[in-house]
This record gives C-alpha cells, structure tokens and sequence, in this order.
C-alpha cells in the first residue's frame, strides 16, 4: 500500500517510514502542509497520515479543506492529543480514524484496513498465488467458486506469507507480524494459526510447507 | 446557591429594613397627627359648650337695687350635660366674692376679657377640669359690680372619646405599616429581580460557554456586568493558553516516545538473539505504560471536572454504543475477538453528558477487550428496566478469580489477575465517576460461565 505521512518530526517520519516499509508498504513523507500539496499533486495514495501540529498550520485544517475539496483519500490523524475532549473533536472535522501517540503498529495496520474496508470495500486488492485468489480487505480467499473467510490472523499469516511465496519465515519473524510487541508469547503459538490456515487452504493447490527447525514458507504444489 | 460565596449582608434585607424604618415613622407621625388633632377637636367642642353655658349665665344676671339676682339658666347645663356623664361646677363671683356656686373653683390665670370666654385646664377635687370664664359689670344699687361667671366641667367623656379616636388612628397606622412592609418586600424583590435573572442565566451556563454576557441589564448593573464580561475574557484566555500548552507539552512528549516505539519495532523485526528482543519488548512495554498512564491521568482529570461542570444533553445509548464498536473493531479484530453489540432497535434515552458515558463505555470495552484471550466473544448489552439504561459489558476473559471487586474501582487499583496486561488502574474510577455523575450505579462481578460482567446503569431520560 502507499501511505502519504505528512508529520514535521523527522525522526518519527523516518522510523515510521522504515516499520512500514517493512511490512512491504510504500510510504511518501512530507514535512509541512504545503509540501503534502505538492505530493497529493503528482500522485495518487491509499491513505494519509496525518499529524495535527505542523510547522505551517493545523492538520486539522487541512482535513477540513480536503474533505471540501471532495478528494477521497481516507485520512487517519496520529493524534498526540489523548484526552477524549480531542478524540471526539477529531472524528467530528472527518478524520476516517486515529491513532495516538506513540502507536502500536499492528493496530495502525488494522485501523488502516477497516477504512479501507468501510471506504472502498473489497475486491481493487486481489492478489493470487498458484489456483488461490486472496482478497486482504474482504478477508476472503476463494479457489475456484468456493469461497472461504479469513480470521484476523489468518489473513494477517496469509498476507506475510504471500509477500514472499517460497521464502521461509521463521516463527519468530510470523510472531512479530501476528501478536503485538507486547503481548507475551512464545513462538510456538504460531503453529495455532499454521495449522488454521492450512485448513482453509484445503482443496488448493497453495499450501504451508514445515521447515524443520527453521521455520515456514508458502509452497505450491 | 451559596456556593463557596462569602455572605456579607443581604442587599434584600438592607433594602426592605429602611423601607420598614421609613414606615414605621411615618405611622407613627400618622398616629400622633391623627390624636392630637381628634384631641384639639373634642377639646374645642367642650369649650364652645363650657363658654356658651357661661355666657348664658352671665347673660341671666341681672342687677337689683339691693343685690345681685342670681337666675341659673338650666338650659345651660343641659347643654353640658349633653357631652356625657361628666360632673359640672359654677362658681360666680361679684367683686372678687364668691356668690353661689363652689368657693374654691379656680380662676384663670390671664385677665378675663368680658364675654368673650378665657379657657384654661386645672385640677380640682381630684378630677381633670376645663373651665371657661367669663366677665360682665352689672350695677347693684348704682354701682358697678364686677361679676365674674366660673363654669367647669370634669374631662372623662372627652378623654373617652379621645381614647376612641387614639385607637382608630393606632389602627390606622398599624394598618399603614402593614401595606408598607408588604410594598417593601415587593419592591425588594422586584428591585433585586435583574440581578437574579443575570445570575441564573450566567449560572446556567454549559462549561464550554465563555461568552460574554449580553443580556440587556439596567443601569446600575452595567459596571457589574461589564466586570464580568472582562474577567470572562482573561478567563477564556487563560483558559485557552492552558490548553494550547498542554497540547504542545503531550505533542513534544508523545512524538518523541512514538520514535521511540517505532525504533524498538524496527529493532525487534530485525534482532535475533532472544536476550535483545526481551529488552526490547520491555522498552516497548514502558512506553506504552508511560503513554497509558498520562492518557487516563488526563481522561480521569476531564471527567472529574465535567462531573462538575456538566454539558447535558439528550443522548441515544445506542447509537453510542454502535460508535464505541465501531472505533474498538479493529482492536478486537487484531487478537480475533468478536466485539458485538446486544440492543434493542429503538433508541434508548438518556440525558446526560455525552463524553462522560463515552469514557466509562471505552473504558469497559478496553478491559473486556484486554483481559480476553484472543478468539473469545465480548458483548455489550443494552437494556431498559425499570426507568433505568443498562450497560453491560460482558467478556470471557480471565475473570475476577474470587478478587474483591469493589477495590478495583479505588484509583490506580489494579487486580491480582492482571499478570503482563498494561493499564494504569484508573480505568474503572473513571467509570464510577461517570457513574456518581449520572446519578447511576456501577457493578463489576464474575459472569457465570467464566468471564467478567461489568454493569453501568444509568436513570432514563
Ligand atoms: N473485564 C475484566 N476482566 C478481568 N479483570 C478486570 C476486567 N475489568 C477490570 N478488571 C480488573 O480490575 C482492575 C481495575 O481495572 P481498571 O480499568 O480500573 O484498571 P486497568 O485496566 O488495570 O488500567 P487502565 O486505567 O489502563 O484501564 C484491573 O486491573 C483488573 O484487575
Ligand atoms: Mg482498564
């Protein structure tokens, strides 16, 4: 996906930058309002992220003439006001969604895909390996005419997997893009969502092969 | 409506206090006219009759040649017997000798002026007199006597009368003094009414509204409004300073702590070595921890003082509830957790403050959502009963494992059961502020089967 961050901190751009590339997202950064314009100008994004104080105005005025000027790019704000005055404040000016600072990145991607969802629907973001046709924001995967929906996970395996077909993940590396950094797991509560998805990639000619002590790839038979 | 008002005196009372002084002067200026005219009045009638009696007497007398003929006109006293059951006294004299008539009746003390009457008050036998004299020369054998005619009169009926009359006129006055205390108390009222109306108006005020005041006020209330409206303005500016500082005090804050996470990220996607990812969760786990804590220490703040300052509206519990959902969706999608609501179709209303209700839901939501174990189900439950909204959040989570569950709403009180979960403990004091605020209850208890049901209910609109 391609992500337009417009936040005047450098430091935050460039890290923000760098975790999103790593989950495969292109990300454009601008540092000011005006330097948002010129971007918006010359291409075309999947969403904006936006933060609210910047060096030449509020964000929360450029939400307002962006939603006048009926452009439809979904914008979620990274907030760093926390206080629930602010958040309600925010949705009202037509922020899609927010995020406060300092943000949990698999919850901005899952911010991210319930806009889109609730935006676009599904179906503009296809993608297909061997007979299996993955559809991320519709959480639904179909081989030939049957079609079957994906949990959370799931999906979320599904699409690390997918950006790589052949290559091995180890479960640590699935661990980081399917559980918070937070959240307390061992590396072996993967193999729950290995064996879900295998299930639902029955029938088709895709499936998870087991690296032995290594880890796990997407193969196709 | 004291409110934390130092009283020093009331403007009311001051006011209806003078006006009472001035009436009651005025009723007693009232009385004292009113007696002492009634008073010269009955006194002028018994003089006219005490002189009319001496005339006709001493018009009776008649010159002898050997001596004065004394011929009492009973008519006279008649007429003085007419004004009541006073007791009459004559005395004549000729010469300076007492004829007929009471020897020691006393005699003016002005020289007498021939048959115009002299009135004068004096006392005899024990009793009040009015006396009027009066003086003719009659010739007794060819000379000229000097006959001097006393006629007097005790006072009873005339001081009864008098009574009389005091009695009406001390009606009078009291009743004056009535009607006046009652106009007193009007006009203070009515006096006092622009002042009230000003205070209510600014009293009823929401905690946003720092407009100045532009009601129309009379006059004298000008200086004090225009006061108003002035500390109004530095209030909304300083007001608005604070804000603006804590805006950029939490942006300069959370930008960096969000550089932070986000670096601690990148390094956990590309570390190996186990020792270095637990630092580095652990990192992540402060920030969070740190951000949470200053997040609800500012959510616990508004609240506390919009308890106080409430903007109340008309609210549909429903659709709130519906808004909640759909901002924790992809929070309960990230750990597979069905988030559902459970309500009725038509709207559920309650008056109150909207944002209050708001945190304690997002606040309930939060714990049911965090303290589950991914592919569980949380509910919220809407439901009227007996005039009352019911909030119930219920989850599968971990439960409340036989904890006593009226501490955990203490601030920064957390559960025994919270193990790796991050959270600053205010959660639910938050919620049970919401909860003294809408005049409602909270409840937090094991669901059974395995999870916690926590209950806001709050009177209906
Ligand atoms: N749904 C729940 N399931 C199990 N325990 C709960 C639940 N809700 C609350 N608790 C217990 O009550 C305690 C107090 O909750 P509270 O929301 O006040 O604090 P917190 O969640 O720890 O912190 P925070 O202020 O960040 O929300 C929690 O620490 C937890 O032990
Ligand atoms: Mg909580």
């Amino acid at each position: 996906m391609r992500f337009l961050l417009i936040e005047d901190n450098a430091d935050l751009a460039r890290s923000v930058q760098t975790r999103l590339s790593l989950d495969g997202h292109g990300v454009d950064w601008a540092a000011s309002l005006s330097q948002a314009e010129d971007h918006l100008a010359t291409a075309g994004y999947d969403l904006i992220l936006l933060d609210i104080m910047l060096p030449d105005g509020d964000g929360r005025d450029f939400l307002s003439a962006h939603r006048r000027a009926r452009r439809d790019t979904p914008v979620i704000v990274m907030t760093a006001r926390s206080a629930v005055t602010d958040r309600v404040a925010l949705l009202d000016t037509g922020a899609d969604d927010y995020v406060t600072k300092p943000f949990d990145f698999s919850e901005l991607e899952a911010r991210v895909r319930a806009v889109l969802r609730r935006r676009a629907g599904s179906a503009q973001t296809l993608q297909s390996f061997a007979d299996l046709t993955f559809d991320p924001l519709g959480a639904k995967i179909s081989v030939g005419s049957q079609s079957r929906e994906l949990r959370s996970r799931e999906l979320r395996l599904l699409e690390v997997l997918l950006s790589a077909p052949e290559r091995i993940f180890s479960k640590g590396q699935l661990c980081d893009r399917l559980f918070s950094a937070t959240e307390a797991v061992t590396d072996n509560a993967i193999e729950v969502y290995v064996g879900r998805l295998r299930r639902k990639l029955e029938g088709s000619r895709a499936r998870i092969e087991t690296v032995r002590g290594v880890g796990y790839r997407l193969t196709q038979t | 409506m004291s409110h934390g008002a130092q009283i020093g005196g009331s403007i009311r009372r001051r006011l209806v206090l003078q006006l009472l002084v001035v009436a009651a002067i005025l009723s007693g200026l009232l009385y004292f006219t009113v007696r002492s005219v009634a008073d010269q009045a009955v006194e002028a009638t018994q003089d006219s009759i005490l002189g009319s009696a001496a005339i006709a007497i001493a018009e009776e007398l008649r010159g002898g040649d050997e001596a004065l003929v004394i011929d009492i006109p009973y008519a006279a006293f008649s007429m003085l017997g007419a004004v009541g059951e006073d007791r009459v006294f004559y005395r004549i004299l000729a010469d300076d000798r007492t004829e007929t008539g009471y020897a020691d009746l006393p005699l003016p003390q002005r020289p007498l002026s021939g048959l115009s009457a002299i009135y004068y008050s004096a006392s005899y036998d024990d009793a009040d007199l009015r006396l009027a004299a009066v003086e003719r020369s009659v010739l007794v054998a060819g000379a000229n006597v000097r006959v001097v005619v006393v006629v007097g009169q005790t006072r009873t009926a005339k001081q009864a009368i008098v009574g009389r009359m005091a009695n009406r006129a001390a009606a009078l006055g009291l009743g004056f003094f009535a009607i006046a205390a009652a106009l007193a108390v009007l006009t203070a009222r009515s006096v006092l009414a622009p002042l009230a109306n000003l205070a209510e108006a600014v009293g009823r005020r929401g905690p946003q509204d720092l407009r100045p005041v532009t009601r129309p006020v009379p006059l004298e209330l000008v200086p004090f409004v225009a006061a108003l409206n002035g500390f109004i303005g530095r209030l909304g500016v300083a007001l608005s300073r604070t804000e603006t500082f804590i805006a950029e005090a939490a942006h300069h804050i959370r930008t960096p702590l969000a550089t932070v996470r986000a670096q601690a990220e990148i390094a956990l996607r590309q570390a190996g070595d186990d020792r270095i990812r637990a630092t580095l969760r652990s990192v992540i786990r402060a920030v969070d921890d740190s951000a949470r804590s200053a997040g609800q220490l500012l959510d616990h703040a508004t609240v506390v003082y919009r308890s106080d300052q409430r903007a109340d509206e008309d609210i549909d519990l429903g659709a709130l509830v519906e808004a909640v959902l759909r901002s924790f969706a992809p929070t309960a999608e990230l750990k597979d957790i069905a988030l559902t609501a459970d309500r009725p179709e038509q709207p559920v209303k309650v008056w109150g403050d909207r944002l209050l209700i708001e945190s304690a839901l997002r606040n309930l939501v939060d714990n049911a959502i965090k303290y589950s174990p991914p592919d569980t189900e949380v509910t919220v439950e809407l439901r009227e009963a007996k005039l009352r909204a019911i909030l119930r959040v219920l989850d599968r989570g971990r439960g409340l494992a036989g904890m006593d569950a009226s501490g955990l709403t203490g601030r920064f009180k957390r559960g025994a059961n919270v193990e790796d979960v991050i959270g600053s403990g205010l959660g639910l004091t938050i919620v049970r502020e919401v909860a003294r605020a809408q005049r409602g209850t909270f409840k937090i208890s094991q669901r059974k089967g395995g999870g916690t049901c926590a209950e806001l209910s709050i009177p209906l609109r």
